[in-house]
């Protein structure tokens, strides 16, 4: 089984991650790439049972993203 | 009179800590490694800075679950003050110990140097020898320093006296340019609800003695004894 949960900075959070990067496209000839956020993606392979979505999502909100500034989405990419 | 000094995977600042505590002020402070799961007898709990884990996934989230911190959660609602400097103070966001969050500095650098800090609430037991409005020179050095909180939360800290330390010019006026990270509201410092968690970024204890700068870090340690021998007697 694979989980791909996806975490991205909330659009109320400056992100000067997103803005650096945002400029180092521009950079390279893209002269309006809008609005960028830099965030990371977290890959879990576990070879026992999928835990529920109850449980899922309390992993992400709990430790896997901070709800004050961060947003999360997953799925389950094999199951 | 006893500090205990909470030491993590990645702590860099434990040393800097127990020797001001121990040469400066002469009180008796001790490490504790992370997965202790007592904090009892100790009258102050100081987390120092450094790199818990490696600021592995978000700054403080992992030292969050190490098995100290549930003593820690309980040393807290009993009362015992809390010390989070840098590191520390975003291991209390991230234990819920303290709302809000700290992000990327604004303009992306590390950065370490002093900056001058203005004093906003004199009544915790981290500031009582100060007045309000007493300017402090302490030094930062953080990559991650930003203050965050949603503005409802904001407002409850300031309606509250909860912002204890604000980044400030020299002559103490609050503006952007004396923001270092583009801290919301200029906030370098907060404490919890029942006054007893001190989360800050910058650190004290590199700035207790005039040789090294400044000593205007004294204060939140000498308010600090004053306060335990003032509770123990």
């Amino acid at each position: 089984m694979k989980i791909r949960v996806t975490v991205l900075p909330k659009p109320s959070v400056l992100d000067p991650q997103g803005v650096a990067t945002a400029d180092a496209m521009q950079h390279l000839g893209w002269k309006n790439p809008g609005r960028v956020r830099v965030g990371k993606i977290i890959e879990i392979e576990s070879p026992g049972e999928r835990p529920d979505e109850d449980k899922l999502h309390a992993i992400c909100r709990d430790l896997l993203s901070n709800p004050v500034i961060e947003d999360y989405t997953f799925e389950i990419v094999e199951s | 009179m006893k500090f205990a000094v909470l030491r993590f995977p990645g702590s860099n600042c434990d040393q800097d800590c127990l020797r001001t505590l121990r040469d400066t002020f002469e009180v008796t402070a001790e490490p504790v490694w992370h997965k202790e799961t007592s904090v009892a007898g100790y009258d102050v709990i100081v987390i120092p800075g450094g790199f818990s884990f490696g600021d592995y996934l978000r700054c403080g989230a992992i030292a969050r679950y190490s098995p100290v911190m549930t003593a820690v959660r309980e040393a807290a609602q009993k009362g015992t003050p809390i010390l989070g400097v840098c590191n520390g103070f975003q291991i209390l966001c991230e234990s819920g110990l303290l709302p809000g969050a700290l992000v990327r500095n604004r303009k992306l650098h590390f950065i370490c140097r002093h900056v001058h800090l203005r004093l906003e609430n004199n009544t915790t037991p981290f500031t009582r020898q100060g007045t309000i409005g007493q300017i402090l020179r302490i030094p930062i050095a953080h990559g991650e320093g930003c203050y965050f909180a949603d503005n409802d939360t904001l407002d409850t800290l300031e309606q509250n006296g909860r912002v204890a330390f604000r980044y400030c010019t020299e002559d103490g006026a609050i503006t952007e340019d004396a923001n270092p990270n583009g801290s919301v509201r200029n906030i370098a410092g907060i404490i919890n609800e029942n006054g007893n968690v001190l989360g800050l970024m910058p650190h004290p204890e590199r700035a207790c003695e005039s040789r090294l700068g400044s000593d205007d870090g004294r204060l939140v340690f000498a308010s600090l004894i004053e306060f335990a021998l003032h509770s123990a007697s």
